[in-house]
C-alpha cells in the first residue's frame, strides 16, 4: 500500500499510531503523583521536540546511514532554516506556511554549496570540512552577519517589523491560516490530563510525511545506489558511474530535512540564535543517530526520542526528588543511594548520555534498534532468526 | 611594523597550544592509526591537574590563636597550610604561588596513566573497527571525561594564576628598538612559548635520537615488519599513547594561567586542533607543529584592526577558511603523505 511493502507499511502504521497518540502514551501516570511529575513526557513543548528532532535525525540518517558520510556540521542547516523562518515571520506574517517553505528552500540551497565543496573529499576529511563550514557559519552569525542574525541577542519578531501580509486582526504568534500553534485542548480523565496541541500535531504530521519519504528513499533505486556507494565507491566509479550527483542529492535532501526541522523549531517558538549551529549541536545529532541505529528506518526516531526524553526527564531529577524516592529506606542506605545516583541525574545527565553513548558504540554498533532485534531474536531462537544488523556485522567481520 | 611583531607574538601562545595538542593527536594517529576525539579532554584534564596541585598545596588546618581576637571577641582562627610546618609560612605562600609550574610533576604521571588506561581499556578494542567508530567512541569518552570534571570541580572557570615572578607584562619592543609601550606582552605567554618549544624539541629528540624512538618510527612506517623482527611494537605504541596524553596534559596545565580552566575548554580546543592536524597533514609530526604555529599567527594577524576593516569577521573564520582551501587544493596537507585516511 502507498507503494510500500507489507512490512514497511506496518512500520509506517506503527509510527503513525505512536505519533498521533503520543500525548496519551507518554502520560502514563496521574498528573499530581510524584511519578507523573518526574516521568510524564506528554506535554506539548517536549512532544514538539520529539517530532522535530525526529525529522532532523531521519534526514541525517539518509546521508550517514545510506552513504556512510559522517557530517559533523549538520546543525548549520538547522540554524539556517530557523533564521529563514523567523525572517518570514518578520517580513510577511506569522503564517507558518511561507516560513517553513522558505526554510526548506534556503537550507537546500545552503547544502548545495556546502555539499558541492565538502563532497570532493571523503572519510574524515569530509567530516572536518563539514565541521569547518558549520563553525564558520556559527562564527559569522555571531559577528559579521549581525544585521541578518541579530548576533548574540538572537533573531526575533518585533512590533516594528513590517509583516506586510498580516491583516488587522491576525494572531500575534505563529499560526496556520489563523489557527494558532499554541492553541490546545486538555482532556481530563480522573487523575490524568492529556493535552492535545495544534503545534504538536503539525510537527507530528510533518514527521509522518518525513518518515514516509525516508522509507521511499530507502527502498528506491536511488537508495540502493547510495548503499552501493557506501559499500564500495571505488568499484562504482570503475564501472563508469559518476557517484557525485547521487552523493550531492543525498546531502541536499538531508540538508532540507534539517531545514524543515529548523523551520518547525522557529514555528513553535519564533526566535532563534546562533548557538543552534554550534558544533556540539551537530555532535548531538550524530549521537542521536548512532544511539537509535544508523541505517535503519526507525532508528532515528528512537534515538532522538530517547535523548530528548533523557534530556528533559533525567535533568529534572534533583536531590529533593531523590530524597522523595528513597525516603522509605533507612537513612544510611538512602544517603548511599543518593550519593551513587546523584552525579548521573539533574545537571549530570550529560554524563549518563556520554556513558550510554559509549556503551552503544562499543557493544551495539547497530544502536538500540539492533539491541531490540537481538532481544527479539533471543526470544524466538527456535526459529533461528538472524537480524539484519547481525548479518551486517558478520559481513563486516568477514570483509576484514 | 611593531603591530606586525605584536600580532606574531599574539599568535605564538595560541599557536603553541595548537601545536602541542596537534603533536599529540598526530603521535596517536601515526602510531596507532586512531582518530582520538578525546584529545581535547586530555588537554583539559592537564589544566585541572594544575588546579588540583594548587588545592593540594593549600590544604590547611585551622589554628586557634588565643593571643588575638576577631571582631566578635572570640579567639582568632587562622587557616595555616600544612606546608607551613615544613617550609615556614613564607615558603608555603611562595610554593602555592608556584603551583602551576609545580603541577608538571603531577601532570606527567597522571597523564601517562590516563593515556595508558585509555589505550588498554578502550582504544585497543577499536583498531579493527572503522574510523567513524573510533571517532564516535572517543567523542563519547570526551563527553564522559568532561562531565566527570564538571561533577568534581563545578561548572565555573577556576582561576589559577601564574607565579608572581611571571605575572604582568614586559615591554618587549624596547629591546628591539621600538618605542616604549609599542609591543607589550604578558610574560607568562613568553614562558608558555618557551615551554612548548622545549616539549616539542624533547619529543622530536626522543623519537630521533633514542633506540626506543627509532623503533617507534620504524613501527610507524611499517608495523608488520617491525613485529616480525621480534619487537613487541604494541607495547611501545601504548607508551606513545601515554606520551601523547602527557604532552596534551602539559600543554593544558601550563595554559591554565592564560585561560582559567573550565570543563568545556577541551572541546573548544579540539575542533581547532583537528583542523591544525589536517592542515599540517595527517600523520606528519613536523606538519602538525608547523601548522599549529602558522594558524596561530594567522589568527593573530586576522584580528588586526586594519585587516578586519577590509575583511570584516575574518578573525573568526580564518582558520576554517585556510583548512577548507588546504583540503580542497592539497588534501594531504602541508607535509603529509598522499592517501592517508582517504577511504
Amino acid at each position: 500500500m502507498l507503494g510500500l511493502t507489507r512490512k514497511d507499511f506496518t512500520l509506517l502504521l506503527v509510527v503513525v499510531a505512536l505519533t498521533l497518540l503520543a500525548p496519551i502514551i507518554l502520560n502514563p501516570f496521574p498528573v499530581s503523583s510524584s511519578l507523573g511529575q518526574s516521568f510524564n513526557a506528554g506535554y506539548p513543548a517536549l512532544l514538539q521536540r520529539f517530532a522535530i528532532f525526529g525529522i532532523l535525525v531521519i534526514g541525517f540518517n539518509i546521508l550517514f546511514g545510506l552513504t556512510g558520510y559522517l557530517s559533523f556540521g549538520h546543525a548549520a542547516f538547522l540554524g539556517v532554516g530557523s533564521y529563514a523562518a523567523v525572517w518570514m515571520f518578520k517580513l510577511l506574517s506569522y503564517n507558518i506556511v511561507p516560513a517553513i517553505l522558505l526554510s526548506v528552500i534556503v537550507a537546500g540551497l545552503f547544502s548545495i554549496v556546502i555539499g558541492y565543496v565538502s563532497l570532493r573529499r571523503s572519510g574524515i576529511y569530509f567530516s572536518i570540512l563539514t565541521l569547518a563550514f558549520a563553525q564558520m557559519s556559527y562564527a559569522l552569525a555571531y559577528s559579521v552577519l549581525t544585521p541578518l542574525t541579530n548576533g548574540e541577542t538572537g533573531l526575533q519578531v518585533y512590533a516594528s517589523d513590517p509583516q506586510i501580509l498580516a491583516g488587522a486582526g491576525a494572531p500575534s504568534a505563529p499560526h496556520f491560516f489563523g489557527l494558532p500553534m499554541a492553541s490546545s485542548t486538555t482532556l481530563n480523565m480522573g487523575g490524568w490530563a492529556f493535552t492535545f496541541e495544534v503545534g504538536y500535531y503539525l510537527c507530528a504530521l510533518m514527521l509522518i510525511a518525513a518518515f514516509y519519504l525516508s522509507i521511499r528513499i530507502f527502498r528506491s533505486p536511488f537508495g540502493m545506489m547510495l548503499r552501493a556507494i557506501k559499500s564500495n565507491q571505488t568499484r562504482m566509479n570503475y564501472t563508469g558511474l559518476n557517484t557525485k550527483p547521487y552523493m550531492l542529492w543525498a546531502f541536499i535532501i538531508s540538508g532540507m530535512y534539517a531545514g524543515l526541522a529548523g523551520g518547525l523549531l522557529a514555528a513553535m517558538d519564533p526566535l532563534t540564535g546562533a548557538e543552534r549551529m554550534y558544533w556540539t549541536a551537530s555532535g548531538e545529532i550524530v549521537v542521536m543517530a548512532i544511539l537509535g541505529g544508523v541505517g535503519t528506518l526507525i532508528g532515528p526516531i528512537v534515538g532522538s526520542g530517547v535523548i530528548k526524553y533523557l534530556e528533559n526527564i533525567v535533568s529534572k531529577i534533583n536531590e529533593n526528588v531523590l530524597h522523595q524516592w528513597f525516603g522509605a529506606l533507612p537513612d544510611p542506605i538512602e544517603n548511599g543511594l543518593i550519593w551513587l545516583v546523584h552525579p548521573f541525574v539533574g545537571e549530570g545527565w550529560h554524563l549518563t548520555l556520554g556513558l550510554l553513548f559509549m556503551v552503544v558504540v562499543i557493544f551495539l554498533p547497530g544502536g538500540l534498534v539492533q539491541g531490540g532485534q537481538r532481544l527479539a531474536a533471543l526470544f524466538n531462537r527456535k526459529s533461528g532468526t538472524v537480524t539484519a544488523a547481525d548479518r551486517d556485522a558478520a559481513r563486516q567481520k568477514s570483509a576484514e | 611594523m611593531d603591530a606586525i611583531v605584536l600580532q606574531i607574538l599574539n599568535g605564538l601562545d595560541k599557536g603553541s597550544a595548537y601545536a602541542l595538542i596537534a603533536l599529540g593527536l598526530t603521535l596517536i594517529f601515526g602510531t596507532l592509526g586512531v582518530v582520538n576525539f578525546a584529545h581535547g579532554a586530555l588537554f583539559m584534564i592537564g589544566a585541572f591537574c594544575a588546579v588540583t596541585m594548587q588545592r593540594l598545596l593549600s590544604l590547611s588546618h585551622t589554628v586557634i590563636d588565643p593571643t588575638q581576637t576577631d571582631f566578635l571577641g572570640n579567639p582568632l582562627q587562622t587557616k595555616v597550610p600544612y606546608l607551613a610546618s615544613v617550609f615556614g609560612a613564607e615558603g608555603a605562600t611562595s610554593l602555592i604561588a608556584w603551583s602551576v609550574p609545580l603541577s608538571i610533576i603531577l601532570v606527567i604521571p597522571v597523564m601517562l596513566f590516563v593515556g595508558w588506561a585509555m589505550e588498554r581499556g578502550l582504544i585497543k578494542h577499536f583498531y579493527k573497527r572503522p574510523h567513524a567508530d573510533q571517532i564516535l567512541v572517543t567523542f563519547g569518552l570526551a563527553i564522559v571525561l568532561q562531565e566527570i570534571i564538571r561533577a568534581v570541580y563545578g561548572a565555573n572557570p577556576i582561576q589559577s594564576p601564574a607565579p608572581p615572578m611571571f605575572s604582568g607584562s614586559v615591554d618587549l619592543g624596547t629591546y628591539i628598538g621600538f618605542q616604549a609601550n609599542a609591543v607589550v606582552y604578558p610574560i607568562w605567554r613568553l614562558v608558555y612559548f618557551g615551554f612548548s618549544a622545549i616539549i616539542i624539541a624533547a619529543v622530536f629528540a626522543f623519537l630521533q635520537f633514542t633506540t626506543f624512538g627509532m623503533v617507534v618510527r620504524a613501527g610507524m612506517a611499517d608495523r608488520e615488519t617491525v613485529g616480525m623482527l621480534g619487537i613487541d611494537i604494541d607495547k611501545r605504541f601504548t607508551l606513545m599513547f601515554g606520551l601523547a596524553a602527557a604532552v596534551a596534559g602539559l600543554a593544558g596545565a601550563m595554559y591554565a594561567p592564560i585561560v582559567s580552566p573550565n570543563y568545556h575548554m577541551g572541546m573548544d580546543f579540539l575542533v581547532l586542533s583537528f583542523v591544525v592536524v589536517v592542515v599540517g597533514g595527517m600523520g606528519s609530526l613536523p606538519g602538525a607543529v608547523l601548522a599549529g604555529f602558522m594558524l596561530g599567527i594567522l589568527q593573530g594577524f586576522a584580528s588586526m584592526n586594519e585587516v578586519k576593516a577590509i575583511l570584516p569577521g575574518i578573525d573568526q573564520i580564518v582558520i576554517y577558511l585556510v583548512a577548507i582551501i588546504i583540503l580542497l587544493t592539497r588534501p594531504r596537507g602541508l607535509m603529509g603523505r598522499a592517501g592517508v585516511m582517504e577511504d
